[in-house]
């Protein structure tokens, strides 16, 4: 009980931005005397309290329930998406770094994101993407009884597999192409397989895929990158889902009514 | 004293809702759009309510912090969502969920309230299944179910261990759906600082881009508040780093009643606090409780490894003294437990505060990829904190801030004090007493918002019809001006002490004296510390960085600089509630075997608690709570 806390030194290679400039620079730090058993943002933390300490603006980076579900972080850390392992950023933790190692920081501005400051970057592109389609057309209200449409086990922990994505962007980070297809697919491949999303599943592929496209992503050229990256292992099996629905609908036609817009 | 009419319908319970949507005001279709709606946060309650407005036609205007709306905290419940539907035909009914609501919040909470939300549960699994929430199914093709705290039925429903993220994808996708019809319009990165009050109506809020620092404002015909709870005012607990209580600060400095502002709920089984360092505790899912058998060593100071300690030397304290429910008894209770076998010198761990949560009977019972099937993503979240195998060893396991009871006060319509003003989910205080049941958070938030919130709303707005308050009315300036002097005073301050540094202190002040257990001394040296602290942050705190600019510290500290004013009304509420209620335990009030006594003579109410200005104290009012339909028992889990 109470032995010494065992602790480690980093240097860190952060990127900065100013907020409205489109020109950054690697910055230098040193932070010393970490917890082993910190996480890697709470290593960020400790950065920050320090340059709060001697009067400089904090490192500006984005995070909120630091259990890995809220899909708010998102760092590249020495070049990969969240770093080593299949976690997101908040769940790296310092005991897997070594002492003395220089780690390289970055955003994860790619393509459709656009850095805003430091480390934080617009992922509004993926929201914009849901909205597109993303979902299935129910108002509030009485609905009827859900045991009256029964649904495999297995179709729902694969519905489930898909529907896990958490919306960090690490899949369009990670691919060379800066595609999306991963976060789009996985939305698209979940309401395919419940009875639920069928009325709307062609219309909603078609959608979605080419709001994709306007935003800016790459196209999906089978890298494999997202599926590596993702930090709820989402497959990329997904993505061979949606292509075959999106030439089914593109072939036979989906749903091209689009939403009633509201007068 | 205020004018605390709940507008609780008459008529027997069970007819009380129906009656209610019978003779309320209503706004027709076609004038629906001529009506802005404020919502303010888009966890459960604020999603579900602003895309079912949205839905009916309202222009809804939805306000967040975050930067996409499915980032909210609604996100990290893991457990699952309770409902009658009595589908194991085990004995669940509407009144058994009722009652179990309020018998798991000690009989504190008020009755119509809680009974409308036992009445809506079944619906939102309905309307949830509907959206294509993939809830757990059993090899039929039918609905499965597990068990969670407090009760005796199977009526929690669940996807895995991440039940708040299935449901709020549900929730995030309908309202993206209505931004994608123009319903809607999203104010992403826009946190809201202040409330605008027009001849005592709600007219707007103030709110800050946090991207240009940039104060502006937002008028409608109401505001809703779905901001969650005020948690994070202990700074280590299982709420996300941003989440904070500025919004309902704001709204009750503004004339909303706060109440019961000390029922706060510590959740038994979180990952333990292993330095300073920490900033957040990570909770691990009550669903544990059903197959994990909680215990510690009999011996004190124990140093062999669990798996050497033999079965007889194990103390399955739960097991043993509540028979009945084991390691199911409601948070307040096994919460209570694990800090008094710490106390008593029987905790485990480097710091001897963690109690063992071990599955080792269960493996052995139902096989390790059951196990892996039910548990999966909870047991991997504990090993990449920890470093350890749940499979091999036992959790090791302790309490930790997690919810609040109380909240800004509302009446039947889910109104605030202050007309135009709404609260839901979290935010307000209605339907879970002194302690909230695991599983019911996720359900009051989609009842709130799915179902009550949409059909109470149009009482308020009807007879507003065209009298409409524009962000040019002199309240607004007047607000806007409020919010940046404080604004720049925090900045001009350039003192010695870090926001983060005062929220630590005063987070550690409000567990040690405003936690699992609470007295008289300690509660009144609390509020001194925190006056203190209060000082300090006034006199000494130190922002770095513009205002007009994406200032993370700067935010941080607008809401410490509220907490501090809550922390403070939290630890007075507890010191004035002179008796024990579910999570509230004062030491002065135990039974011989220290279980909590409620004083019902004198404590059967809320307390409500009214804001009179800067130099004025708070004063504290009461709701008093009607047993009607049950009367209060001593609650026994034994």
């Amino acid at each position: 009980m109470n032995e010494p806390q065992k602790t480690l030194s980093v240097r860190l290679r952060i990127w900065r931005q100013p907020i409205g400039n489109s020109n950054g620079q690697f910055v230098e730090y040193g932070v010393n005397d970490i917890p082993v058993e910190a996480s890697f943002l709470e290593m960020l933390d400790i950065l920050n309290e320090q340059l709060v300490e001697s009067g400089e603006d904090a490192v500006a980076f984005e995070s909120d329930c630091r259990e890995g579900i809220c899909g708010t972080c998102s760092l590249v850390i020495d070049g990969l998406p969240h770093g080593e392992g299949q976690c997101t950023t908040c769940q790296l933790q310092m005991r897997n770094f070594k002492d003395g190692a220089t780690i390289t920081v970055e955003p994860f501005s790619t393509g459709a994101f656009k850095t805003i400051k430091d480390l934080v970057v617009d992922r509004s592109p993926l929201d914009r993407i849901i909205e597109s389609g993303g979902y299935v057309t129910v108002h509030s209200g009485p609905k009827p009884e859900p045991n009256s449409i029964p649904i495999e086990e297995d179709v729902v922990e694969d519905a489930l597999d898909a529907s896990a994505c958490i919306g960090c962007g690490a899949c369009v980070a990670a691919c060379p192409n800066g595609s999306a297809s991963l976060f789009t697919s996985a939305k698209i491949g979940h309401l395919a397989l419940l009875p639920q999303g069928q009325t709307e599943r062609y219309g909603r592929v078609r959608k979605m895929v080419e709001a994709m496209d306007n935003e800016g992503f790459g196209s999906c050229r089978n890298y494999a990158e997202c599926q590596a990256s993702c930090p709820k292992n989402i497959s990329i099996k997904y993505i061979g889902r949606m292509n075959k629905d999106y030439i089914h609908a593109t072939i036979h036609g989906g749903d091209n009514r689009g939403p009633v817009k509201a007068t | 004293m205020m004018d605390l009419d709940a507008k609780i319908p008459s008529g027997p319970l069970e007819d009380k809702w129906d009656s209610h949507l019978e003779h309320i005001n209503l706004v027709g279709p076609r004038n629906r759009p001529t009506y802005d709606v404020i919502v303010v946060g888009t966890g459960l309650a604020g999603a579900s309510a602003a895309s079912s407005l949205a839905a009916q036609g309202y222009r809804v205007h939805v306000f967040i912090y975050h930067d996409s709306p499915r980032r909210a905290h609604s996100i990290a419940a893991q457990g699952g969502i309770n409902a009658c539907k009595n589908y194991r035909q085990d004995g669940d009914s509407v009144h058994r969920l009722f009652y179990d609501t309020q018998k798991g919040g000690d009989f504190r909470a008020r009755e119509a309230n809680v009974y409308r939300l036992a009445q809506t549960s079944t619906e939102i699994i309905d309307q949830c299944v509907a959206q294509g929430v993939p809830f757990a199914r059993e090899y039929g093709g039918m609905l499965a179910n597990r068990s969670f705290g407090g009760v005796l039925v199977e009526r929690t429903f669940y996807c895995r261990g991440q039940t708040g993220q299935q449901l709020l994808l549900g929730a995030y996708q309908s309202l993206q759906k209505e931004v994608d019809q123009g319903r809607v319009i999203l104010y992403p990165r826009s946190e809201m600082l202040d409330l605008v009050v027009v001849d005592g109506r709600a007219r707007g809020i103030i709110y800050r881009d946090m991207l240009t620092g940039e104060i502006q404002s937002s008028a409608g015909e109401a505001v809703v508040l779905a901001t969650g709870g005020y948690g994070a005012a202990y700074f280590n607990s299982t709420n996300a780093v941003n989440s904070n209580s500025t919004a309902i600060w704001r709204a009750h400095r503004r004339g909303a009643a706060f109440a019961n502002p000390s029922f706060v709920q510590i959740h038994p089984t979180c990952i333990p606090v292993s330095g300073d360092h920490q900033s957040k505790l990570t909770l691990m899912s009550e669903s544990l409780r059903n197959d994990g058998r909680v215990w510690v060593p009999r011996k004190k100071g124990e140093t062999r490894s669990p798996a050497d300690i033999p079965e007889k030397e194990r103390y399955y304290y739960l097991e043993e003294r509540y028979p009945t429910f084991g390691n199911l008894v409601p948070r307040d209770v096994a919460s209570r437990a694990a800090k008094v076998a710490c106390d008593d010198g029987y905790g485990v761990g480097s710091t001897g505060y963690s109690v063992y949560m071990d599955f080792r009977d269960a493996i052995n019972r139902q096989g390790g990829d059951t196990i892996k099937s039910k548990y999966g993503n909870l047991f991997d979240m504990y090993e990449e904190i920890t470093g350890e195998s749940p499979y091999q060893q036992p959790f090791k396991i302790y309490p930790a801030v997690h919810y609040c009871m109380g909240g800004l006060w509302v009446d039947y319509n889910l109104q605030t004090t202050i007309p135009g003003l709404y609260a839901i989910g979290e935010a307000n205080f209605s339907d879970h007493g002194a302690n909230r049941l695991g599983a019911s958070s996720l359900m009051q938030c989609l009842a709130d918002g799915y179902f009550i919130l949409p059909q109470t709303i149009g009482d308020g707005l009807q007879p507003l019809f065209r009298d409409k308050v524009g962000t040019d009315h002199p309240a607004f300036a007047q607000a806007i001006a409020d919010v940046n002097g404080r604004i720049n005073k925090v900045m001009s301050i350039q003192g010695s002490s870090t926001p983060l540094s005062i929220h630590k202190r005063l987070g550690k002040t409000l567990w040690n004296h405003c936690g699992m257990s609470r007295n008289a001394g300690n509660l009144q040296g609390a509020i001194d510390h925190i006056d203190q602290l209060t000082q300090e942050f006034w006199n000494n705190v130190h922002v770095t960085g513009s205002a007009k600019d994406m200032n993370q510290t700067l935010e941080r500290a607008m809401r410490v600089a509220d907490f501090l004013e809550v922390g403070r009304l939290m630890c007075r509420d507890a010191l004035e509630r002179d008796e024990s209620c579910g999570c509230h335990f004062r030491e002065e009030h135990q039974t011989e075997e220290g279980e909590v006594q409620r004083n019902d003579e004198k404590f059967a109410h809320a307390a409500v608690w009214e804001w009179r200005g800067e130099e004025t104290a708070h004063r504290r009012n009461t709701e008093k709570i009607h047993f009607e339909h049950l009367q209060p028992a001593t609650r026994s889990y034994k």
